[in-house]
Order: C-alpha cells, then structure tokens, then sequence
C-alpha cells in the first residue's frame, strides 16, 4: 500500500495545486512534496534489503482478460531511484521559489504530476504499466520546458519530445512481442519477461529496440544530441528534473526490462555499447571543454557522466552495477547542485557565458564553497560522493577489457579540466561588469544547497549506507542475468 | 432493430416539429430522442435476434458499435448551437438528416445480407451528400457536395458489382451462406468469387477513405461545414469499418489468404498516406482530414490481424477515435467560427484566452497521437497487440510505430500553437455552457479509458 501512496499522492496533490490561485501554489506544492519524501523514508525505515522479492508490492488486474496488472513493489534498486525522485523534486521545487513563473499553480502542479511519472517507473513490475508511467514523466516536463523555457524552446523541446517518443514506441513493440512468448493466456509482469528463454536471434533485435528506447533517455552517443539544447532551453527546475531525475529512468531502465529480460541479446552486443559509451565520455568532455555556456557545459559533463555509467552497467559485473546505481544517485544530487548554482549566477548576472563571468569569489564566501564542494563531488575526488561511483564502475570496465577503462579513465581527468577551467573562468579573477556586486546566498538557496552538499560527503564517506541497500537487489539481478 | 425503428421515427418528428419553426426546440429534441436511442440500443445487449428472415441480425456487435455511433452523434450535436443562433431555415432537416443517416449507419454494423449492407451504405451516404452541401452559399460546401456525390455513388456502384459478382459465384447474399459456400464448394478458387471480393473491398475501401481511394476526403472534409465533417470522420467511419470487419470475418474468412495480400498493400499506404500527408497541412480542418485517412489505416490493422482480439480493438479504437476527434473538430468549429481561420495561426494563445477549450483539444490531440494518459494509446495499443499475435508482422507495427511518431508531430503542432505561441489576436472565443459541458465529459472520458481501459475494453 506504501508504494500506492507514493505513487499516488503527487498526482493528488497536483490536483490541489492546480485549484490554488497565485503564489500560495509553492508553498503547498513544497509541502507536499516533503510529505512524499517522508513517506519515502519510512518506506525505506521498513525495508528489508536481505529480501530480493519486490517489497511494498501491490498486484491487483488493471486489464485483466489481457492478463495485464497494476502491478508495483521495490526492491532495493528501486527504493534507492525513490528516494533520490523524493529527496530531490521538495529542493528543486524550493529552488524555483525566487522565480516568478506565470501560472505558477499549473507549473507546480505539473513537478508534481511528473513525479507520480517518475516513482511509477521506478516502481512498476509489469511492462506496460512501466511503459504507461514512461510517457507519463514525459509529458509534464514537455510542458513545463515549453511553456517556460528560453527563446528556442519551441523547436528544441519539440525536437526532444518526438525523439524520445520516436524511441519508446519501439520499446513499446518490443513488449507487446515479448508479451505474447509468454506461456499460457500471456502475462506482461516482470517476472514472467524474466523467465522468457528466447532464441538469441530474436534477443537480437529486440536488444535494439529497447535499447533504443532507453539509450535516447540517458542519452547514450550518438543518440544524445536533443539533450544540450533541451537543457539549455528549459527552465532551471526542468533542467534539475531532466538531468537529475528523468535520465536515470533510462539506466534504470536497462537495469529492470533489458539486461535480465534479453541477455542473450546483451552478450552479443554488450561490446558494442561499450564503445558507444567510451566514446560518449571522452566525445563530451572534449566538446565540454570548449564550452563558453555553463549550462551546456554542464550538459555535456552529463553526457560524459552518464556514458560512465552504461559502460559499467554493460559489463554486467558486480562493481560495475553497484557502481552504476550508486553513481546514479551521486551524479543526480550533483548536476541538481550545478544547475541550481548556476541558475543562482544566471539570475543574478543575466549570463551564462563564462567569459563574461568572473571574480564572483570575492564577495560570496558561502556560494563558493558549495560550488566547489559539488565540483569536487562531480570530478570525483575521494571522500566525495563522485569517487564511490566512479571507482566501482572503472573497476568494473577494467575487469571488462584493459583499454577500454584506461580510455573511460580518462573522464576523471578530462572531468577535471572542465570542471576547474569553469570555476577559475567564473569564479576567480576580476570582476566583469555583470558580476559587479554579485550579493551571496539568500536563505532559501541556503536551504537547497546544504541537504545536497550533506549528501555529497554521506555518499563519499558511508557509501555503504545505500550500497548495502541495492547490493541484494544487484546480486538477484547478475544471477538472473547470468542463469 | 427498435433502434432503426426509433431513429426514423424520431428523424420524421424532427421533420415535422421543424414546420413550427422554432429552431430553440430542436437542439433539446434531437438530444432526448439520441439518449432514448442510446439507452433503447442497450437493451438489446446479450439478446442476439433476427429480422426478417435473416436480413439483419441484433448481436452485441451490432449494439457495440450502434452506442458508440448514436453516443457520438449526442457529443457532436451541442456543437451545432451555432446554426441555431444564425437562424438557418433548415435547421430542422439537417437534424432529421442525421437521425436519418444514422439509421443507415445501424444497418451497416447489424446486416446479415449483402443487400442490407448495400441499403445502409446508401441511407448514410446520401443523407451525407445533402449534407455536405448544406453551406449552400459557399463555393467549396457545393464542391464537397458534388465531389462526394460523384465520387461516392461511383464507388457505390462499385460495391454492387462486386456484390453481385460473389452473387454470382455463390448463389447467396446471405453472409453465413456465403462463409459457409466457399468452404464446400470451390468458391475460394473462382475467379468471379475473387474479383468480386477485391472489388467489394474497393468499394468499401473508399467508404473508409483508405488509400489509395482516399483522393476525395481532403476536399470534401474541407468544404463540408464542420460539424459534418466531424459527422463524417467518426460516425461515417466507424460504421464503415464495422461493416467491413463483419463481413470479411462473416462472409471471407475461409478466403483470408486471398484478401489478405491486398489487404495489407491498402493498410500500409493508407498509413504513409495519411501521416505523410497531414504533415505537410497548413488548415487544420485538411490535417484532420489526413489524421482520419491515417486513422482508417490503423482500423485496418486490427482488422487484418484477423484474431479473436480484432473486433474488440476496433470496437475500443472507434471509441477513442470519435471521441477525440469530435472534440478535436469541436474546438476547431468554435475556433474557426470565431477566427474565420482554420489555419494552426487560428489556435494561436487559445491557452491563454480559453484554457479550457486548449486543454481539451490538447487531450483531444494527445489521444489521437496516442499517448498513454488518453484511451488514444491503449487504442493503438489493443491494435498493435492484435496484429502482433501473429509475430511475423512485426514489420507492420513497426512501420505504424514509425508513423505515429509522425503523427505527434503533427497533432503536436496544434498544442504549440495554443500554449507556446504569443496570440495576434487576443479575442476570448465564445462558447456557451453546455458546449463546454459537453468538451469537459469528451474530455473526462478520454483520460477515464486512458485510465481504466478495461471498463469497455473486454465487452465484445
């Protein structure tokens, strides 16, 4: 019942929001989002992580001659994606506050109506009903970047939706074809997928077709080039959305309905996506290091970040899927803090543009600190929350092939030069005419950035506090994958 | 049968209360009479019976698809508030009309005879050539109306040469018997059996407005005032295509590898005809237009998957379907009327000056194109499951998947221009209480089976 709730009770409170008039619409869609992430945690308070059946788990028939359930649960995979949706969407919600967004009762109402979409994937055991909550996290976050996004939003956002669209209906046709090799009167829950053993040709081709689907939501090279524009364009809390939440429905995508589902499929291709992913990485950071806009720069860090985390997940070895989970949550709590930060220099300079930034340093000890604090975390550096990730998933790809982490290594470097060249451009040196009288951390940023940069140092140091979660799960999913 | 009973009755009082010459009374009648129609039809339901020797038969297919026709003539007929207040003389026939060619409507989906089949089509389709032409003095209302005369009665006659034809060969237009001839005898092989099944699937091919007999609908959908068009893409359609599916499942399903081949040639291009052809549109009114030629060719999927899941997902699809494009046509109407525009400009800023009226043709759109959240997508859904019972189609949905990424972009256009673009022309689009009553139920349906799509979904 506990999942029903945190399924259902954005969408509800969505509801109410949208009734609201003016601005009093924040405050209960703020409200109401930390009650959604209370709930999380005593979700997680009666979690057991010993037990890899689906935990919370409610199956009653949706279409029910069809042999098709409403059929969720969380296992510990799961919770974890949970609770970073529900930890996050309360501060990118407070992050938005300082914004005077026109019809805010419709903006809020749609963060919360995504997050129904998002805990939905997160938590469906049945593929349609995933799929269902898949298009359902899309459509708010189409909205709220196209009606409130920047001067090319029309085209850029368009461009974003179709393209994923385009990709999740082959997900879509690779269910219904899986959902009628089940024995008997057909099932499309996970676990019957699970049991499927089809021949290797056909684990082939549907491979691509969910691949496809999930490899445009990360994105994965070459299927990336909606994503620095979309972020660009959409307002900073649909970028905080888009790139701290919604890409990780397609990791954990591939993690629920491709790797245990097609395993033959994987084993023929796995290597291919490995390139594809190494390529990603060092691609990005290359093209990242050339650029003058901080939110495409951090678009294309994303790229380099997320292509870490497919190749590890692809190597199908146990460092390489505790990586990849735990790097989920680490990247997600960091590119939140980026974006917010510079939202925070946007709103205050009207540029992005590095070289018209500068000697923000001087005035602003608090924004400092957590700016740098969030890099650190983002380049990886021990004791951060971006070194657990990162060390698990290289090992996992140099237990893969040799040079392929020795080429994937190379992020943590190229990783450094981008990261310190932005904060030098932006932060030190002298003050330009648009930082003149840059004023430091209001209250309410404050309130944003200390929960992230508290995590940043509970993940770098007490990793094991959430590995242990998802290791069980992890370790079900590799004997499954490898049966 | 006391639903064509009813309807013609009705249609004669609707005839005779237009002498009193108070237009205000026939909206209100027209609405009592459908809802008696609706509720009268349901009766029916699990109690199969037969007329006139076999003429007609009553089952729950023909009662299915009898509810969802006289439920979407109740949505579409609110819209019609307009004619009402311009005083058209009229007004009183083209209710009537309607009453009328529903009827015609009804037999299509409940014959058990060829001939029968042949009646309905022609009850329909003339009403509807009258009714094209009803803007009398507008240019393309009297091309419509020629147009689809000329065409129509072409391809009527078409239909009963191919009727006759399989006459011919089986000495029966009696759908069982026919089914049951081809079996025993070397029907399947005649050659006069089989011109005469491809030149009935012409026939009713072009009823459908599938490719490539589709060149009339983009003008004719044009040029007919709006509130026929909506009549003639959803009602005309779904009765049509019911028709169509019962008697290739009645009469030709021991010939399925015959048809099937032909069949799927017509399913594929009316696909890459209508999306194709939408993209390119700049009036909405012809976008839509290509949307029902594309819609056509998702109905015939399920119709070639040919599978005990096949009249269920037409049934939910033509459900769906009229449902959002009465709404979609609705809003355009209202729009238009309004704007004298029916060009994606006209919907510039409706966000902003109507909300209501955006999100209903947004949800409206968001069905059509079939994303999850509207009965659009299990529509498309149930089709795609039926056709892929067989797997080695999967290239067909593969191609209907490709296509209906195609199709967002096209119904997406209009959802951009009402919340994305600045409006020109700020003007508040009037629209009465009941009107927007009946937009808001359009539209609470819609999500409803978007939703729970097992309330009607499992009933055939």
């Amino acid at each position: 019942m506990i999942t029903a709730l945190l399924l259902f009770w954005p969408a509800l409170a969505a509801l109410v929001v949208l009734l609201l008039k003016g601005q009093g619409a924040k405050k209960v869609a703020f409200v109401a989002a930390l009650v959604e992430f209370a709930i999380a945690l005593f979700a997680t308070a009666g979690f057991t992580p010993e037990v890899t059946a689906p935990q919370y788990a409610l199956d009653i028939p949706w279409i029910a001659s069809a042999g098709i359930g409403f059929s969720i649960g969380m296992d510990g995979i799961s919770l974890l994606m949970v609770l970073l949706t529900t930890f996050l969407i309360p501060l990118i919600i407070l992050s938005a506050f300082k914004h005077d967004y026109k019809n805010p009762n419709v903006f809020y109402a749609l963060i919360l109506f995504m997050q129904t979409g998002l805990i939905g994937v997160f938590v469906s055991l049945d593929a349609f009903l995933f799929y269902f909550f898949w298009e359902v996290a899309l459509i708010p976050i189409y909205f709220i970047a196209a009606i409130w996004g920047g001067e090319n939003r029309i085209k850029v956002t368009f461009k974003f939706f179709v393209y994923t669209i385009f990709g999740s209906l082959f997900m879509l046709a690779a269910f219904v074809y899986l959902y009628f090799q089940t024995p008997g009167t057909h099932t499309s829950n996970v676990n019957a997928f699970y049991q499927l053993a089809l021949d290797s040709s056909s684990q082939g081709w549907i491979f691509w077709f969910l691949f496809l689907a999930f490899a445009i939501k990360m994105p994965v090279f070459p299927f990336h080039t909606w994503q620095p524009d979309t972020y660009t364009e959409s307002p900073a809390p649909a970028t905080m959305l888009l790139s701290g939440i919604m890409l990780k429905m397609g990791i954990y995508g591939v993690l629920r309905w491709l790797l245990p589902v097609v395993p033959l499929g994987v084993s023929q291709w796995d290597e291919v996506v490995l390139i594809l992913s190494i390529i990603g990485i060092v691609y990005a950071s290359v093209i990242a290091i050339r650029q003058q806009d901080l939110k495409r720069l951090i678009a294309y860090s994303s790229i380099a970040h997320v292509g870490l985390i497919s190749a590890g997940i692809f190597t199908l070895n146990e460092q390489g899927l505790q990586g990849g989970v735990i790097q989920m949550l680490s990247h997600g709590i960091n590119v939140v803090g980026l974006f917010f930060i510079i939202d925070i220099i946007y709103s205050r300079t009207k540029t992005r543009e590095i070289s018209s930034l500068g000697g923000i340093t001087q005035t602003t000890p608090a924004l400092s600190i957590f700016f740098m604090i969030l890099l650190l975390g983002s380049v990886a550096l021990p004791l951060t929350n971006g070194f657990v990730g990162e060390f698990l998933l290289l090992s996992g790809v140099f237990q893969f092939n040799n040079y392929f982490g020795a080429i994937a290594g190379l992020t943590i470097i190229l990783g450094a030069v981008y990261m310190l060249r932005m904060f030098q451009g932006v932060m030190f040196g002298n003050k330009s005419t648009h930082t003149e009288g840059f004023t430091d951390l209001t209250f309410t940023e404050m309130a944003v950035l200390i929960p992230l940069v508290i995590m940043v140092f509970w993940i770098g140091l007490f990793p094991n506090t959430f590995l242990s979660i998802s290791e069980p799960a992890v370790i079900n999913l590799l004997s499954i994958i490898k049966r | 049968m006391t639903s064509i009973i009813l309807l013609s009755v009705f249609g004669i009082i609707n005839l005779f209360v237009g002498f009193l010459k108070s237009n205000r009374i026939l909206l209100p009648l027209a609405l009592l009479f459908l809802a008696v129609v609706f509720g009268a039809n349901l009766f029916n339901w699990n109690d199969t019976q037969s007329y006139f020797n076999n003429m007609l038969t009553i089952d729950n297919y023909a009662v299915a698809f009898t509810g969802i026709m006289v439920l979407s003539t109740l949505l579409l007929i609110p819209f019609s508030q307009r004619y009402i207040d311009t005083k058209d003389e009229n007004l009183a026939e083209y209710y009537s009309l309607l009453l009328f060619s529903l009827v015609g409507a009804v037999m299509m989906v409940s014959y058990e005879n060829l001939i029968m089949l042949f009646v309905g089509i022609e009850i329909l389709s003339i009403s509807m050539y009258v009714l094209a032409g009803s803007d009398k003095k507008s240019l393309r209302s009297n091309e419509a109306a020629l147009k689809y005369f000329l065409m129509g009665s072409f391809f009527t006659g078409v239909l009963l040469f191919g009727m006759v034809m399989i006459y011919g060969a089986t000495g029966s237009f009696n759908i069982t018997e026919i089914g049951a001839a081809q079996v025993s005898a070397d029907g399947v092989t005649n050659t006069m059996f089989v011109l005469g099944l491809l030149v009935t699937i012409i026939g009713i091919s072009f009823k459908i407005s599938a490719a490539p007999f589709h060149f009339w609908t983009p003008d004719v959908y044009q040029g007919t005032p709006t509130l026929f068009t909506s009549y003639m893409s959803t009602i005309v359609k779904t009765a049509g295509v019911a028709a169509f599916y019962k008697l290739m499942a009645s009469a030709f399903a021991a010939s399925y590898t015959t048809w099937f081949p032909t069949l799927i040639a017509i399913t594929v291009l009316t696909l890459v005809v209508g999306n194709i052809g939408a993209v390119v549109q700049k009036n909405v009114k012809r976008m839509l237009a290509y949307s029902s030629i594309s819609h056509a060719g998702y109905l015939l999927m399920s119709l070639i998957a040919f599978n005990e899941r096949s009249d269920s997902s037409i049934f939910f699809y033509s459900l769906a379907y009229s449902t959002a494009t009465i709404a979609a046509f609705g809003v355009l109407k209202l729009v238009a009327d309004q704007r004298k525009d029916e060009t994606f400009e006209a919907f510039n800023g409706l966000g902003r000056t109507n909300p209501l009226l955006a999100f209903a043709m947004t949800v409206s759109m968001m069905s059509l194109a079939g994303i999850p959240l509207t009965a659009g997508f299990f529509a498309k859904f149930f089709v795609f499951a039926s056709v892929l019972e067989d797997a080695n189609l999967m290239w067909l949905v593969v191609i209907a998947v490709l296509l209906a990424a195609v199709g967002i972009y096209y119904y997406f256009k209009v959802v951009i221009a009402m919340y994305m673009r600045p409006a020109e022309n700020q003007e508040k689009v009037g629209v009465n209480s009941f009107t927007s009553f009946t937009l808001i139920f359009i539209t609470i349906l819609t999500i409803l089976l978007g939703i729970v799509p097992a309330l009607v979904s499992d009933i055939l």
